[in-house]
C-alpha cells in the first residue's frame, strides 16, 4: 500500500474509534492518538522528501501511485506529493494536531463535535494528496459540509446564519468547479482524470478559455477572491475555536492550491488570457480586506478579514506567474494558515475566559493572562510582517516576485497591493496597544487564570512552527520553488508582459541569503 | 423466435410476480385472522427471492417481438423488486394500526400488480403492449393512493392520481395513434426504420413524451404530484416517488434510444427545457414547503429532472447512469420516508411539519444522523453515495455536450442543497418553541428497522463500490449495441 494512503486510513480510523469510544476520555485519547500520528507521519513525509530531493531525485511527484476506480470514466484513486503538498500537509497535521488541544475542553456532544472535525481533516488530507480530479473534488466536498454542523451546532454568534452562507457559498463555487472538471476532462479527450497526464495532454485554446475562469472562480470563492469572500468573515467569526483554525488555517488553502495545481497547471492559456481581470479582484481583495479589519471590533472580525488580505495575497502572487511569486504564494498559505491558527486559537482562549470579544471591552489583558497575551503579541507581530517570523519571509518573497513583472499594469497592482502591509500594521497594532496593554477596569476580568496546559501545548506549537518558518526559511523553500517550476514555466511561456523565462527566473539564492542576514540579525 | 409452449417459461420475472401476487391473494383470503401476522414475512422472503430470480440475465424474444427481455431490463426489473421489498421493508408499522391491518393483502397485491405493470413497460418491444403495463401500473396505483380512504385528503389524493393519469394515458395514446398512422405499425423494431421527418412523427413523439411526463411528473405536467403525495399513505408516498418514477425514466430511456434515436437533435432540445423547468421549478416550490411529504414531493420532482438528465444524453453511458442514479435516488429516500413514516406513526398517524422536527436530534441522535445522512445523500455530499450517481449524470451529459443544462442542473443543486439544510438544521440546531416538546425518543422495531439499517449501508457504500456502476455501463453498453 502506498504510505500517503495512511493521511486519509488514519482519520478514517479516527472515525471508527471515535465511533466506538466510551466518554470525554476515551474520545480525547484518540484524537491525541490519531493526530499525533499524523503530525509524525507528515514530519516524516517532509524529511524524507527532503532527503530525495537532495539525492538527486528528478521527478515532478514522488510516491505516486493509481488505483483504477471508475473505469468507464477514467476514475482513478491516484496519489502523488510534491514540494507544494508536502508543505500543506505538514500544515494540516500541524492544525489538526494544535486544533485538537485547542477544542480539548469544548462542550457540549464531544463525541460528534470531534467525528465532524475528522471528517474535515480526512477532506483537506484528502485532497492534497490526490492527483485526480475526482478524487480531489470528492475530498474538497468532503472538507466543506462538516462546516455546516460544526458551526451551525457549536458555533457562536449568528451560527445558523454564518453556517448556512457559508455552506451555499462554498457550495456554489464547487459547482462552478464541476463543470470546470467536466470541461478539463473532456476538453482533454476524455481519456484520463490524472491532473500529470492532463498536464501532458493539449487541452484546445478556445476550452480552456471557457473553463479557466469556472474553475478559478470555484477555487477562488474558497480562497476568499472578491467578491466572493462574504462567507469568510461570518463563518470564521461564528465557528468554534479549532474550527475556525482548520478553516482559516487549511481550508482556504485548498483555494489557493487548487487554482494552482488546477487551473493554471492544466489551462496555462486560460491563466494567460484572463489572469489581469482576477489579478484587479485580487488586489482588491487584498487591501479592501486589510481596510475592512481596520474598522472591526470583534476580534474574531478583524482576524477574519485579515485572512481575506492574506488570501487575497495568496491568489495575487499566483497571479503574477513568476516563479518567485508563485513560490511566495505556497510560503504565504503556509504562513497564513499557521500564524491564522494561532490568531484564532488565542482568540479562542481569550473568548473562553472573557466571554467578550469586542475590543472595546477589553483592557490590560497582558497583567491578567500573560502567557495567552504575549502570545497574541507575537501572532500579530507575525502577521504585521515582522522579520524573523514566517510573514515577513512569505510577503516579502511575494512582492519582489511580483515586482519581476516590468511592465506598467501589474507594478502598480504590486504597488497597491504593498500599502496592505501598512494598513495591516494599522489594524494590528491598534487591537493589541487596546486589548494588551492599559489598565483592566474590569473587575470580573481581574479574577482570570492564564492558560491551562492543553493551550499551552496548542500555542506553542503554533508559536515555533510561525518563528521556525521565520528563521530558517530556506528549507521550505528548497521544497517549494522546484515544485514550482513545472507549473510556472508552462504559464510564463505564454505570457506576453515579460520578456519570456529570462525575466521570470531571477536569482532566488541570492534572496535566500538575504533572508538567512536578516535572522541571523534577528538573533 | 421459438413459439412452443414452454418458452413462456422463460418470463421468469413476471411468472414469479404473478405467483406471488396469487399466494399472497389466497393467503389474504384464507389465512385466519390469527396467523395473519406471517403475510408481511412471508412477502418479504418472495420479493427478496424475486430480486435474486431477476438478476438471470438473458436474452428473450417472445410472442412474436411483443416481448423483448435484455439483461440489462432484468438488472433494472431487480432494482425496482429491490426497491419495492425496502418499501414493503418499512411499511410495518402503518400495516399493523388497528384502521389498516385489515388492509395488509390488498396492499402487497396491489402494490405487486403495479411492479407488473412496470416490468412489461420496461421489456415491451410493441407500443400495445407498453401501454398496457402503463395503464396496468397506474390504475391499481390510485386504489393504494386512496388506501386510507377514511382519510378526506387520501381520498382526495386518489381521485387526483387517477384523473390526471388518465388524462396522460390519453396523451399517450393520442401519439401512438400519430405513430401508427405515420408508419402503419407499433413493433418498436419496426418503427424506428420506419419513421420519417414528417411533421405527424414529431408531433407523436410531443405527446409521447407529454405522456410519460405525466408519469414522472415533470414541470409543466407535475401539478399533480404534490397533492397526490401529500395525500397519499407515507408508504406508497415512498413507492410512488421512486419504483413508478424510476421505471417511467428507464422505460423512456430505451424507448428514446431505440426507437427515436436517429431524431435525437428534435427531442434533445425538447427534453433539456424540461429538465431546467423541472429541476428549477421543483427546487424553488420545495424552498417554500413545510409540511414534509409535501416537501418531499417537491425535492422528489426535481430529482426527476436529475434522472431525465442522464435520459436525454442519449448514450450507453448515460442510461447506465440513470439506472444507478435510479439505485442510489431508490436508497436514498426510501431511507427518509422510513423515518418519516416511523415520526408519524409515532405521533398517532399525523402529519408532521418541519418545525415538529426540532430537536430530533437530543431525543433520536442515530434516527436524526440516518436522516442527515440520506439527506446528504440527496443533495449530492460526498463521501455518500447520492455524489457519485449525480456526478455520473452530469458527466454523461457533459458528454453529450449539454453543458447549458449541466450548469443549471448545477446550481440547482447548491437550491436544493439548502432546503435539505434546513430540515437537518431543525433536527440538529433548533429548539422547539416555547411549550412545545421535541418528538419523544423512541425506538424503531421490526422490519423498518432493518430496512433502514439497508438504506443505510446503501447510501454509505454503493458510490464507494465501483462494481455496481461498472456492470451496469456494460450491460448498458449491450442493451445499446442489441
Amino acid at each position: 500500500m502506498n504510505i500517503l494512503s495512511l493521511f486519509v486510513l488514519i482519520p478514517l480510523l479516527m472515525l471508527l474509534a471515535l465511533w466506538l469510544a466510551r466518554g470525554v476520555k476515551g474520545v480525547r485519547g484518540v484524537m491525541v492518538v490519531g493526530a499525533s500520528a499524523l503530525l509524525a507521519l507528515a514530519v516524516w513525509l517532509t524529511f524524507a522528501y527532503l532527503q530525495w530531493r537532495r539525492g538527486g531525485a528528478g521527478e515532478e511527484m514522488f510516491l505516486t501511485d493509481s488505483l483504477m476506480w471508475y473505469a468507464p470514466l477514467h476514475i482513478c484513486y491516484a496519489v502523488g506529493v510534491d514540494g507544494i503538498s508536502v508543505v500543506m500537509l505538514l500544515l494540516s497535521a500541524i492544525i489538526v494536531f494544535t486544533g485538537t488541544f485547542a477544542s480539548w475542553r469544548l462542550q457540549p456532544m464531544t463525541k460528534e463535535y470531534f467525528l465532524w472535525f475528522t471528517l474535515l481533516s480526512l477532506g483537506v488530507l484528502g485532497f492534497f494528496i490526490s492527483t485526480d480530479l475526482f478524487t480531489m473534488f470528492m475530498f474538497y466536498e468532503v472538507a466543506l459540509i462538516p462546516m455546516y454542523l460544526l458551526i451551525g451546532v457549536w458555533g457562536s454568534g449568528r451560527k445558523e446564519y454564518a453556517a448556512m452562507k457559508l455552506t451555499l457559498m462554498l457550495m456554489g463555487g464547487s459547482a462552478f468547479l464541476l463543470i470546470g472538471i467536466l470541461g478539463i476532462y473532456y476538453g482533454a479527450g476524455a481519456e484520463t482524470m490524472n491532473v500529470l497526464e492532463l498536464a501532458k495532454a493539449h487541452i484546445p485554446a478556445e476550452v480552456q478559455h471557457i473553463f479557466f475562469p469556472l474553475v478559478f472562480l470555484g477555487f477562488g470563492v474558497l480562497g476568499a477572491l472578491f467578491p466572493f469572500h462574504t462567507w469568510s468573515p461570518d463563518g470564521h467569526a461564528s465557528a468554534p475555536t479549532a474550527v475556525s483554525m482548520l478553516h482559516a488555517g487549511v481550508l482556504m488553502k485548498l483555494g489557493g492550491y487548487g487554482c494552482f495545481r488546477v487551473a493554471m497547471y492544466l489551462m496555462p492559456e486560460g491563466a494567460a488570457m484572463w489572469g489581469d481581470v482576477f489579478l484587479i479582484l485580487t488586489t482588491i481583495s487584498v487591501v479592501y480586506g486589510a481596510f475592512s479589519a481596520v474598522v472591526q471590533t470583534d476580534l474574531k472580525y478583524i482576524n477574519a478579514y485579515s485572512s481575506v488580505s492574506h488570501c487575497g495575497l495568496v491568489l495575487f502572487a499566483l497571479l503574477m506567474m513568476t516563479r518567485v511569486s508563485c513560490t511566495g504564494a505556497i510560503l504565504q498559505m503556509l504562513s497564513h494558515g499557521l500564524m491564522t491558527a494561532l490568531f484564532f486559537a488565542l482568540i479562542g482562549m481569550i473568548y473562553g475566559r472573557t466571554h467578550t470579544r469586542d475590543i472595546r471591552q477589553l483592557r490590560g489583558l497582558m497583567k491578567i493572562m500573560p502567557f495567552l497575551a504575549v502570545g497574541y503579541v507575537v501572532a500579530g507581530l507575525a502577521n504585521l510582517g515582522l522579520p524573523g517570523l514566517s510573514g515577513f519571509v512569505a510577503e516579502m518573497t511575494v512582492f519582489v516576485g511580483s515586482f519581476e513583472n516590468a511592465d506598467v499594469f501589474h507594478r502598480t497592482c504590486t504597488i497597491i497591493a504593498t500599502t496592505s502591509i501598512v494598513i495591516t500594521a494599522v489594524y494590528i497594532l491598534r487591537v493589541v496597544g487596546r486589548i494588551l496593554y492599559g489598565t483592566c477596569t474590569n473587575e470580573a476580568h481581574l479574577k482570570l487564570t492564564d492558560a491551562t496546559w492543553d493551550e499551552r501545548v496548542a500555542v506553542i506549537c503554533l508559536i515555533a512552527a510561525v518563528a521556525g518558518l521565520g528563521l530558517a526559511p530556506w528549507w521550505v523553500s528548497d521544497m517549494i520553488n522546484v515544485s514550482v517550476d513545472p507549473i510556472v514555466s508552462r504559464v510564463a511561456s505564454l505570457l506576453t508582459f515579460n520578456d519570456g523565462v529570462s525575466v521570470v527566473c531571477s536569482d532566488l539564492s541570492r534572496m535566500m541569503a538575504e533572508w538567512a542576514g536578516c535572522a541571523g540579525a534577528m538573533l | 423466435m421459438n413459439n412452443n409452449i414452454f418458452a413462456v417459461l422463460s418470463l421468469h420475472a413476471e411468472l414469479w410476480l404473478m405467483m406471488v401476487i396469487l399466494v399472497v391473494l389466497l393467503a389474504d383470503l384464507f389465512m385466519g385472522s390469527l396467523r395473519k401476522c406471517w403475510l408481511h414475512p412471508l412477502v418479504c422472503v418472495l420479493m427478496a427471492a424475486q430480486v435474486i430470480i431477476n438478476l438471470t440475465p438473458d436474452t428473450r424474444m417472445l410472442f412474436g417481438g411483443m416481448y423483448i427481455n435484455t439483461p440489462f431490463m432484468s438488472i433494472v426489473k431487480s432494482v425496482l423488486s429491490a426497491g419495492t421489498l425496502l418499501v414493503f421493508l418499512q411499511s410495518d408499522r402503518w400495516l399493523s394500526r388497528p384502521d389498516t391491518h385489515f388492509k395488509r393483502g390488498e396492499f402487497y397485491v396491489l402494490t405487486l400488480c403495479t411492479l407488473l405493470g412496470m416490468f412489461f413497460m420496461l421489456t415491451a418491444g410493441h407500443f400495445l403492449l407498453f401501454y398496457l403495463g402503463l395503464e396496468l401500473a397506474s390504475i391499481p396505483m390510485a386504489c393504494i393512493v386512496a388506501l386510507d380512504k377514511y382519510r378526506h385528503d387520501s381520498a382526495e389524493a386518489g381521485a387526483k392520481f387517477i384523473l390526471s393519469s388518465m388524462f396522460s394515458s390519453a396523451f399517450l395514446l393520442y401519439g401512438l395513434s400519430f405513430l401508427y398512422g405515420s408508419c402503419g405499425t407499433l413493433y418498436m423494431a419496426d418503427v424506428s426504420g420506419l419513421l420519417s421527418d414528417s411533421a405527424m412523427a414529431k408531433f407523436a413523439l410531443a405527446l409521447f413524451i407529454a405522456g410519460i411526463a405525466f408519469k414522472m411528473s415533470l414541470v409543466p405536467f407535475h401539478l399533480w404530484t404534490a397533492d397526490v403525495y401529500q395525500g397519499a399513505p407515507t408508504t406508497v408516498t415512498a413507492y410512488l416517488s421512486v419504483i413508478s418514477k424510476g421505471a417511467a425514466a428507464v422505460a423512456l430511456a430505451g424507448i428514446l434510444y431505440h426507437v427515436f434515436g436517429a431524431y435525437v437533435s428534435d427531442w434533445g432540445y425538447a427534453l433539456s427545457a424540461l429538465v431546467m423547468l423541472t429541476i428549477t421549478v421543483g427546487n424553488l416550490m420545495a424552498l417554500l414547503q413545510n409540511d414534509m411529504k409535501r416537501f418531499m414531493a417537491f425535492s422528489s420532482i426535481s430529482q426527476a429532472g436529475y434522472l431525465l438528465l442522464g435520459v436525454m444524453t442519449n448514450s450507453p453511458q448515460g442510461i447506465a447512469s440513470v439506472v444507478f442514479y435510479l439505485i442510489i435516488y431508490i436508497v436514498a429516500n426510501i431511507g427518509v420516508f422510513s423515518v418519516i413514516g416511523a415520526l408519524e406513526e409515532e405521533n398517532g398517524g399525523n402529519a408532521l411539519q418541519r418545525e415538529d422536527y426540532r430537536g430530533l436530534y437530543r431525543t433520536n441522535p442515530r434516527l436524526a444522523f440516518f436522516m442527515t445522512l440520506c439527506l446528504f445523500s440527496l443533495a449530492g455530499i460526498p463521501p455518500f453515495a447520492g455524489f457519485f450517481s449525480k456526478f455520473f449524470i452530469f458527466s454523461a451529459a457533459a458528454g453529450a455536450g449539454w453543458w447549458i443544462t449541466v450548469f443549471v442542473a448545477l446550481v440547482n443543486t447548491v437550491v436544493s442543497l439548502y432546503y435539505y439544510l434546513m430540515v437537518v438544521k431543525a433536527m440538529y440546531i433548533e429548539t422547539p418553541d416555547e411549550g412545545k416538546s421535541p418528538l419523544p425518543a423512541f425506538r424503531v422495531g421490526g422490519t423498518s428497522r432493518i430496512c433502514m439499517w439497508l438504506c443505510f449501508a446503501g447510501v454509505c457504500v454503493l458510490g464507494l463500490l465501483s462494481v455496481i456502476y461498472e456492470g451496469l455501463f456494460h450491460w448498458a453498453t449491450g442493451f445499446c449495441a442489441g
